[in-house]
C-alpha cells in the first residue's frame, strides 16, 4: 500500500518550456486528448476559450435579435413582426445580452487569465470550473428551448408581475424563463465561489493582495457581489414559479401578496449585478491600458478601493429602479442620493485612467483604441444614468428610449468594448498569433461611429417621449427620421463586430507568430510561452511588484526582483502552490484533482431535474436528483492520490 | 532545468482539517445560501408588514412541536460538534457516534416538523402567510435532508476508515454546514414564532 505524502520541502529550480523537468510536468497536466478529452477536461485555458466563444454565439443571436427589432422600427407603423412577436424578441434579447453574454465572457476571460495573471496551474476547483460551464451552456440552452415554438419568455428581462403571473401569461414562456433562471444561478454561484477561492488560496508566493492586477479585483468584487445578490433572483423567480405552478400568493395582489416585492427582489439583485457585469471589464482596462501607455496605472490603489467601494454601494441603490411606482417620498430621496454618490468611486477610476494616458505615451494599436473610446462611452452612459438618478427627471424618461440609450452605452460602451480591446490585447497569448492591427482598425472605427450613430439618438427619442418597448409608433410623431437614422447605425455597428469576427477567423489561421511577449507587457500572463503549456509556468514565480515583467524599466519601485524562471517545482503530480491570503507566504502544497467527467455528469442531472420540474415529470426530477447526488459523492470521494486520506 | 536549492521549510501536502481548499468552499458556499434565507425573511416582513392586522391572521404559530424540534436540532449539532472533536483526537468512534446521533436527531426534526405541517388548519395555497410558511420552513427541511444525506456519506467514509487525527477535512467541512443549518433554522423560529408574540 501506498503511503500518502504528508510533507515536503519543495525543489526550488530554474526551468523554463524546454528543460527536461517540464517533460515531467506536460505528462502531468496533459489530458488525454480527443473527445474524451474534450468532455472530461478541467484545465482553466480550455474552460476559459469555452466560455469566451459561447458568450460571442450568445451575442451574435442576441444580435440578430436587435437586428429584426431595428428593422421594424426603422419606419414608423412596419408591421414586419407581430406584436407578441416582438415581446419576445425584446425580452430573449435583453436576458441573452444580460445573462448569456455579459458575464459569461468576463468569466471566460477571468477563468483563462487569472491563473496565469496570478502565478499558478489552475483554479482552487478545477472541477468545479468545469461544472460552472457545463450549467451555463445547458442553462443558455433551456432559455432557449421555447423560442422554436414561439412560447420564449415574453415579459421583458425583469419580467413584471402582475404581467408575468399565470392569469395574463398562461403558456410555458415565464416557466421556462423563471426555471432557466435559477439553472444560470448555479452556474454563476459555482463560478464565482471558484474567483474568490483562488484569490484566497493560490496566488505566487509573494503576489501580496495588494500586487494583484486590477482585473482581479474586478471579478473578485463581482464574484463577492453575486454570492449576495444571485440568492435573490434565484428566490424571486422560485416564488413567481410557485405562484404560477401551484398556488402561493406572494405576488397576487388579490390574497394579500404584493407585486412589488418581486421588484424589491429582482432589483436587489439587479442592479449589482449590473456592477458584476462592468467591473471586470473596467479592469480589462485597467490592466491593458498601462501596457499600451507604457506606464504603470495611475492610483493603482484608488482604482481598487473604487471597485470594490463600486459594488458596497450597489447594494444600497436598487430602489431607483423603481421611482415611478408610488413608494415614499423619503424613499425616494434616500435612494436618490445613494446611486449620486456612486459618481465618486467612478469618478476616481476615470481621472485615473484618463492621467494614465495623459501621462504616458501612448501606442495607438487597436487594443488601445478600444480601451480608450471605452472611457469616453462610460462617461457619456455614466452622465445618462446620473440623469435618471434624479428622482423628477426619471419620472419623465422612466420606460423611454433615454433609458435604451442610457443602459446600451453602459452595457456596450462598459463591456463590449473593452471585451473586444482585451480580445485584440490577449489574442496572442490565447492562440499564439497576432491579429490583424490594419482590419483591426477598422473593426473599431466602423464598431465606434456605428455604436453612436446608432444608440445617441436614442436619447433624442426619449426626450422627445417615445416609450421602450413598443412595436411599432404612429406616424408624425417626430420619431421617424431618428428611428431610422438608429437603425442605421446600429447595423453599421454590426458590421464592425463582423469585421472583428473575420478578423479573429484570419489571424487564427495566418495571423503573425507572437512569442512570449509581444506586447511588452508587465504582468505574469507575458512570461509564459504564448500559448500557456497545460501547466502554465514552468515553475511557480516569485513575486515582487505589481509590474513583475517591468522591474527593468522602473527603479523607483524599489520593492525587490520578482524570479520568474527560478521558483517552485511542484512535479509531483498536478500540484500547486498555497500561499497564505494577504501577503502570499507559501504556506501548502495543494494537489490537483485530474480530468473527470463528474461535472459533465452532474450537469446534464442538473439540466434534466429542471427539464422535469418544467413539464412536471416527478419521474423524470426522480432520475436526475438521483444522478446528481451520485455525481457528487462520487466528485467528493476522498482519494489518496490528492493526500485526503493519510491511513 | 537545474535545482537551485530545495526549501529549508517543509510544507503541508494537500488538504488537511481547515487547511483545505474546500474549507473555504464551504464558507462562502454558507455566505450565499445565508442570503437566500435572509431574502426569504425579507420577503415574510415585508408580506407580513403590508398585511392587515393580526398577522398571523389565526394567531401565533403553536409552540408544542417547535420548541422540541428547536431543542433537537441544536442537541444534533452539540453531538456532531463532539463527533468532530473525537476525530481531531483520533477516536474514530467517537466520530461514527457523533454522525449517528446527528442522523437521529435530524431525523427526529423532520418527523417534529412533518407532523406539524400534517396538523396545520391551512394548505400552501390558502393565503399569503400559508404560503410564506410551507415555503420558508420547506426550504429549511430541504436543507436539513441534504445535510442527513452528507452526515450519512461522512459516516460510510468512517466506516471505510478513511479519516484520522491528521486528515478529516471533509467531516470540519460538513460539520460546519449542519450547524448553519442549526442557525438558520433559530432565524426561521425567531421570525415564524417569537416575532408575532412581540408585537
Amino acid at each position: 500500500m501506498t503511503t500518502t505524502e504528508t510533507h515536503r520541502a519543495p525543489v526550488i529550480a530554474k526551468a523554463d518550456d524546454s528543460s527536461p523537468s517540464s517533460e515531467t510536468l506536460l505528462s502531468n497536466w496533459e489530458g488525454p486528448g480527443g473527445l474524451r478529452g474534450w468532455l472530461s477536461t478541467v484545465d482553466h485555458k480550455d474552460i476559459g476559450k469555452r466560455y469566451m466563444i459561447t458568450a460571442f454565439l450568445f451575442l451574435i443571436i442576441g444580435g440578430l435579435e436587435a437586428a429584426v427589432m431595428r428593422a421594424q422600427l426603422a419606419r414608423p407603423e412596419q408591421h414586419l413582426v407581430t406584436p407578441e412577436q416582438y415581446a419576445q424578441l425584446f425580452t430573449m434579447h435583453g436576458v441573452t445580452m444580460i445573462f448569456l453574454y455579459a458575464l459569461p465572457v468576463l468569466s471566460g476571460f477571468s477563468n483563462y487569465l487569472w491563473p496565469l495573471l496570478l502565478g499558478s496551474r489552475d483554479m482552487a476547483f478545477p472541477r468545479l470550473n468545469a461544472l460552472s460551464y457545463w450549467v451555463f451552456l445547458f442553462a443558455g440552452i433551456f432559455l432557449y428551448a421555447s423560442f422554436p415554438l414561439g412560447k420564449a419568455p415574453d415579459g421583458g428581462w425583469f419580467n413584471y408581475v402582475p404581467y408575468a403571473s399565470r392569469t395574463f401569461n398562461p403558456g410555458p414562456n415565464i416557466d421556462v424563463y423563471a426555471l432557466g433562471m435559477v439553472l444560470l444561478g448555479i452556474s454563476t454561484t459555482v463560478g464565482s465561489i471558484n474567483f474568490i477561492v483562488t484569490l484566497i488560496r493560490t496566488r505566487a508566493p509573494g503576489m501580496s493582495i495588494n500586487r494583484v492586477p486590477i482585473l482581479v479585483w474586478g471579478t473578485l468584487t463581482a464574484s463577492v457581489g453575486n454570492l449576495f445578490a444571485v440568492p435573490a433572483v434565484t428566490l424571486a423567480f422560485i416564488l413567481l414559479w410557485t405562484d404560477r405552478q401551484y398556488g402561493t400568493h406572494f405576488f397576487d395582489v388579490t390574497n394579500g401578496g404584493q407585486p412589488l416585492l418581486w421588484q424589491h427582489l429582482f432589483w436587489m439583485f439587479g442592479h449589482p449585478w449590473v456592477y458584476a457585469i462592468v467591473l471586470p471589464a473596467m479592469g480589462i482596462v485597467s490592466d491593458g491600458l498601462p501596457t499600451f501607455c507604457r506606464r504603470p496605472l495611475v492610483g493603482y490603489t484608488a482604482v481598487a478601493v473604487a471597485t470594490v467601494t463600486t459594488m458596497v454601494l450597489g447594494f444600497g441603490v436598487w430602489v431607483h429602479h423603481m421611482f415611478a411606482t408610488g413608494l415614499p417620498v423619503m424613499s425616494l430621496s434616500y435612494f436618490s442620493a445613494s446611486s449620486m454618490v456612486i459618481v465618486i468611486p467612478s469618478a476616481v477610476a476615470v481621472f485615473a485612467w484618463v492621467a494614465t494616458i495623459w501621462t504616458g505615451r501612448p501606442v495607438f494599436t487597436t487594443a488601445f483604441l478600444y480601451f480608450s473610446s471605452f472611457v469616453l462611452l462610460f462617461v457619456i452612459g455614466g452622465v445618462s444614468g446620473f440623469m435618471t438618478a434624479a428622482v423628477p427627471v426619471d419620472f419623465q424618461l422612466t420606460h423611454t428610449y433615454f433609458v435604451v440609450a442610457h443602459l446600451h452605452y453602459v452595457l456596450i460602451g462598459i463591456n463590449v468594448f473593452p471585451v473586444v480591446g482585451g480580445i485584440y490585447y490577449w489574442f496572442p497569448k490565447f492562440t499564439g498569433r497576432m491579429m490583424n492591427e490594419r482590419l483591426g482598425k477598422w473593426s473599431f472605427w466602423v464598431m465606434f461611429i456605428g455604436f453612436n450613430v446608432g444608440f445617441f439618438p436614442m436619447h433624442v427619442l426619449g426626450l422627445a417621449g417615445m416609450p421602450r418597448r413598443v412595436y411599432t409608433y404612429a406616424r408624425g410623431l417626430g420619431w421617424d427620421s431618428w428611428n431610422m437614422v438608429a437603425t442605421l447605425g446600429s447595423y453599421m455597428f454590426a458590421v464592425g463586430i463582423l469585421l472583428f469576427l473575420i478578423n479573429v477567423w484570419s489571424s487564427l489561421k495566418r495571423g503573425k507568430v507572437a512569442g512570449n511577449n509581444p506586447w511588452d507587457a508587465p504582468s505574469l500572463e507575458w512570461s509564459t510561452s504564448s500559448p500557456p503549456p497545460p501547466y502554465n509556468f514552468a515553475v511557480i514565480p516569485m513575486v515582487a511588484s505589481r509590474y513583475p515583467l517591468w522591474e527593468n524599466y522602473m527603479d523607483d519601485e524599489g520593492t525587490g526582483r520578482s524570479s520568474i524562471h527560478e521558483g517552485l517545482l511542484l512535479d509531483h503530480g498536478r500540484e500547486t502552490i498555497g500561499t497564505t491570503m494577504l501577503d502570499a507566504e507559501p504556506a501548502v502544497i495543494l494537489k490537483m484533482p485530474g480530468d473527470t467527467y463528474a461535472p459533465l455528469v452532474l450537469a446534464i442531472g442538473l439540466a434534466v431535474l429542471f427539464t422535469g420540474l418544467l413539464l412536471h415529470s416527478w419521474w423524470l426530477v426522480g432520475l436526475a436528483v438521483a444522478v446528481t447526488l451520485l455525481a457528487s459523492v462520487a466528485w467528493l470521494w476522498p482519494q489518496r492520490s490528492l493526500s485526503q486520506i493519510e491511513r | 532545468m537545474t535545482v537551485v536549492a530545495v526549501s529549508r521549510t517543509t510544507l503541508p501536502v494537500g488538504s488537511k482539517g481547515r487547511n483545505a481548499s474546500g474549507w473555504w468552499g464551504m464558507l462562502t458556499l454558507i455566505a450565499t445560501e445565508a442570503s437566500l434565507f435572509a431574502y426569504l425573511l425579507f420577503s415574510y416582513f415585508y408580506l407580513a408588514s403590508h398585511a392587515p392586522p393580526p398577522w398571523p391572521s389565526g394567531g401565533p404559530p403553536s409552540l408544542t412541536l417547535a420548541i422540541p424540534g428547536t431543542c433537537v436540532l441544536v442537541a444534533g449539532s452539540v453531538t456532531m460538534w463532539w463527533g468532530e472533536r473525537g476525530i481531531e483526537r483520533g477516536r474514530r468512534w467517537q466520530l461514527a457516534t457523533g454522525l449517528v446521533l446527528s442522523l437521529l436527531l435530524g431525523i427526529i426534526f423532520i418527523v417534529l416538523e412533518g407532523t406539524e405541517w400534517a396538523h396545520k388548519g391551512f394548505k400552501l395555497s390558502t393565503g399569503v402567510y400559508s404560503s410564506l410558511y410551507f415555503t420558508i420552513t420547506g426550504f429549511h427541511l430541504a436543507h436539513v435532508i441534504a445535510g442527513l444525506l452528507m452526515l450519512a456519506v461522512l459516516l460510510l467514509w468512517t466506516m471505510l476508515d478513511y479519516f484520522d487525527e491528521n486528515r478529516h477535512s471533509a467531516v470540519s467541512i460538513g460539520v460546519i454546514y449542519w450547524h448553519f443549518i442549526t442557525v438558520v433554522w433559530l432565524a426561521v423560529f425567531f421570525t415564524f414564532y417569537i416575532t408575532p408574540r412581540l408585537g
